[in-house]
């Protein structure tokens, strides 16, 4: 009779660990990249800047007591072959002003290939205040063999950007998505 | 009732009796400590001299990660879970586990994670070369073909872990002898109680970190891949979230079993019992929101590193009641000193100092300097050899009289204890100077000038892994020639029920529930 009650009393104690488990094995793959992103936006500091596009605005001030100093970088990601390079190496703006630039990318094999762009930028403080009104890093860019493109960027310097910072750093890093892209398009059909 | 253990190999391959299947845990985990031993000598004799001398880099590489899986999945914690399942029913007058079929399986699955894990070597690209650590994208993009086997192998540990852990709960909770309170409990089974929950805790999120691996590699998502939108970083933190109650896991029990081995030799009761059981609950819940004091070096905001960095140093508090609460038990004890309370209380000092250094790291700016060197190096291990395996070894010989009902060998113990202390001081102490200085860890060569220290380090090394090899015969030795242990008390100031029964313990104990006052 004791022997009974304390079997179901174990068996109780085992059901609910075992619910603990798997809500914490969901947890790890379901909740915690979710979240992650979460601070990261709360914090202020996804280091590749939001990938949405801002609207421009219009109404903005521009702030010509202060210039920024902005340098652009490219980086291939280890085992991407392309041509990747800023076609202006720096641009100074004002805080508000609305600016134009072109990244330059070359497809050198002779294979049909999807690249990738992610911004990174240096301090991470000002990756929040780098808006982008339009950017290449939005949309992956297939290019044929040979093929090359110049790759538009429309962005402006919040005038919120913090006094301290008078140079950013924008590092563009390219990737080969081609497997990744070719995949989607065979479960698209 | 009544009936002694099966005959030849069946009695191991389908036992469900708590001490068969602790022996085995505790065999199984000693071979895995001479092989995790054995990589270390090799990392250890590469690093004898600079320059490359016997090893690969890659093949270094391939050390230092199997050294770390080895010693922590294969060779601490089942190390623990072997003693858990022994002691836990004897110190709780319970006549065995709770879930006695499950805990055949938690064992018996292990072997075959580790030979899958083992097997790698001999796979093309090798085994995993990673770091124990597995980070993104090393483990992912970079990794040799063979990280999935070692995804396999984890997640089978991972699964033996939780059955082990849920056992003991199960056990613990239901199956007290009438009068054992919770607060009546042997340190020990408080502690692993404690460690129990963490593990079916984290071992799960353990298991979802290198699920995302898998899917990663195989299946096209991108958790940890910026290509895709994800972030490596992502990584770091879901396996520290992991890892920062993983090191606790390894230390808790060995704070249960120095618990129990300190009053023993100093003939007075626990000082501050009640006070034990809640730094070890405050250490186990504040080891759920330190885990970024691991990577303080990736980017945090400042937000975070205040955080990560006050939060840490929380920890100091109750480890420092612990500590001296240690002390002052053996405050006017009359004090022993036999084989086990000498590994006791050098486990007090040196994890002490482990904890010290830790504090150091936990300074978020001056981690900074500190990061990925052989400072680390020594940290760690001053909690993770002086923690875990010293106090493993002080409980293997505080409990070897029960277990076998033969005396070992006190004077073997006493030189083993000798030279794994001094073994392991000139192992690891010259660490913290080249580490300070600038040396990295996971690199098969270092700049000239941290050669003396070096060589020291090595010969420690060799020094400390032939102290086991004389635990390994000092075991043996009790069980084939030892003498007879006289008393069913083998200690004359030890406290508890397993002091109760016969030596050696008898196959069923307590088939009759003892009644606790």
């Amino acid at each position: 009779m004791a022997e009974t009650e304390s079997n179901s009393s174990v068996a109780k104690t085992a059901a609910k660990l075992v619910v603990l488990a798997v809500a914490m094995f969901a947890f790890a793959v379901y909740v915690m990249p979710p979240l992650y992103y979460v601070f990261c936006d709360i914090l202020g500091i996804d280091p590749r800047g939001s990938l949405v596009a801002v609207d421009e605005n219009s109404e903005m001030e521009v702030d010509t007591s202060r210039t920024i100093r902005i340098t652009f970088m490219a980086t291939n990601n280890e085992r991407m072959p392309w041509e990747f390079r800023p076609n202006d190496a720096v641009i100074e703006v004002h805080p508000g002003e609305v600016a134009y630039t072109s990244y330059f990318a070359k497809n050198t094999t002779d294979k049909h290939m999807v690249s990738r762009t992610v911004p990174s930028f240096v301090p991470s403080s000002s990756a929040e205040h780098f808006k982008k009104v339009q950017c290449f890093c939005f949309e992956s860019q297939p290019l044929a063999p040979g093929e090359s493109a110049d790759m538009g960027l429309q962005f402006y310097v919040d005038p919120n950007l913090p006094k301290s910072i008078t140079n950013i750093t924008a590092s563009y890093t390219i990737f080969d998505i081609t497997e990744v892209a070719n995949e989607q398009k065979m479960t698209q059909r | 009732m009544a009936h002694g253990p099966a005959k030849g190999i069946s009695r191991w391959l389908f036992t469900t009796n708590h001490k068969d299947i602790g022996t085995m845990y505790m065999w199984f985990s000693f071979a895995m400590f001479l092989l995790g031993g054995a990589f270390a000598m090799v990392i250890r004799a590469e690093l004898f001299q600079p320059g490359m001398q016997l090893v690969e880099p890659e093949f270094f590489n391939q050390m230092t990660t199997m050294h770390g899986l080895v010693m922590v999945f294969g060779a601490i914690m089942p190390a623990f879970v072997g003693l858990a399942n022994w002691m836990i029913p004897l110190m709780i007058g319970a006549p065995d586990m709770a879930l006695p079929r499950m805990n055949n399986w938690s064992f018996w699955i292990l072997p075959f994670a580790f030979l899958m894990l083992a097997s790698t070597f001999f796979m093309e690209g090798g085994a995993p070369n990673f770091g124990w650590t597995f980070y993104a994208p090393l483990s992912t993009t970079y990794a040799p073909p063979s990280v999935t086997f070692f995804i396999f192998a984890v997640h089978i540990m991972g699964a033996s872990s939780i059955m082990g852990s849920i056992n003991i709960i199960a056990t613990v909770l239901n199956m007290r002898a009438p009068g054992m309170t919770l607060m009546k409990m042997p340190l020990f089974v408080w502690t692993w109680l404690i460690t129990a929950f963490l593990l079916v805790a984290v071992m799960p999120v353990l298991a979802g970190a290198v699920t995302m691996m898998l899917m990663d590699i195989h299946f096209g998502t991108s958790f940890f891949d910026a290509a895709g939108g994800g972030d490596p970083v992502l990584f770091q933190h879901v396996f520290w979230f992991f890892g920062h109650p993983e090191v606790y896991i390894i230390i808790l029990p060995g704070f249960g079993v120095v618990s129990q081995v300190i009053p023993a030799f100093s003939r007075k009761p626990l000082f501050g019992y009640s006070s034990m059981v809640y730094a070890t609950a405050s250490i186990a819940f504040l080891s759920f929101i330190v885990w970024a004091h691991h990577m303080f070096t990736v980017g945090m905001p400042l937000a975070g590193e205040l955080y990560f960095m006050y939060a840490t140093m929380l920890i100091a508090v109750p480890t420092g009641v612990k500590v001296f609460n240690w002390i002052t038990t053996m405050w006017r004890g009359s004090m022993t000193f036999e084989t086990p309370m000498l590994f006791a209380i050098a486990f007090v000092i040196l994890f002490t100092m482990g904890g010290f250094t830790g504090l150091m790291l936990g300074i978020a700016p001056s981690d900074i300097q500190y990061h990925d060197s052989y400072f680390v190096v020594a940290h760690f291990h001053y909690t993770m050899v002086a923690g875990a395996i010293f106090s493993l070894t002080a409980g293997i010989y505080y409990w070897l009289p029960k277990w076998t009902g033969k005396m070992y060998n006190e004077t073997l113990g006493k030189t083993q204890f000798w030279i794994a202390f001094i073994g392991f001081n000139l192992t690891f102490f010259p660490q913290h100077f080249v580490g300070l200085a600038g040396m990295q860890r996971r690199v098969p060569d270092y700049a000239l000038q941290f050669a003396d220290f070096n060589m020291l380090s090595s010969i420690g090394a060799f020094m400390f892994g032939m102290s086991q090899l004389m635990l390994l015969f000092n075991v043996i030795n009790t069980i084939l020639a030892g003498k007879r242990a006289e008393k069913d008390k083998v200690w004359d100031g030890a406290e508890g029920l397993e002091w109760t029964v016969p030596s050696p313990a008898p196959y069923h104990t307590f088939s009759t529930p003892p009644q606790v006052k």
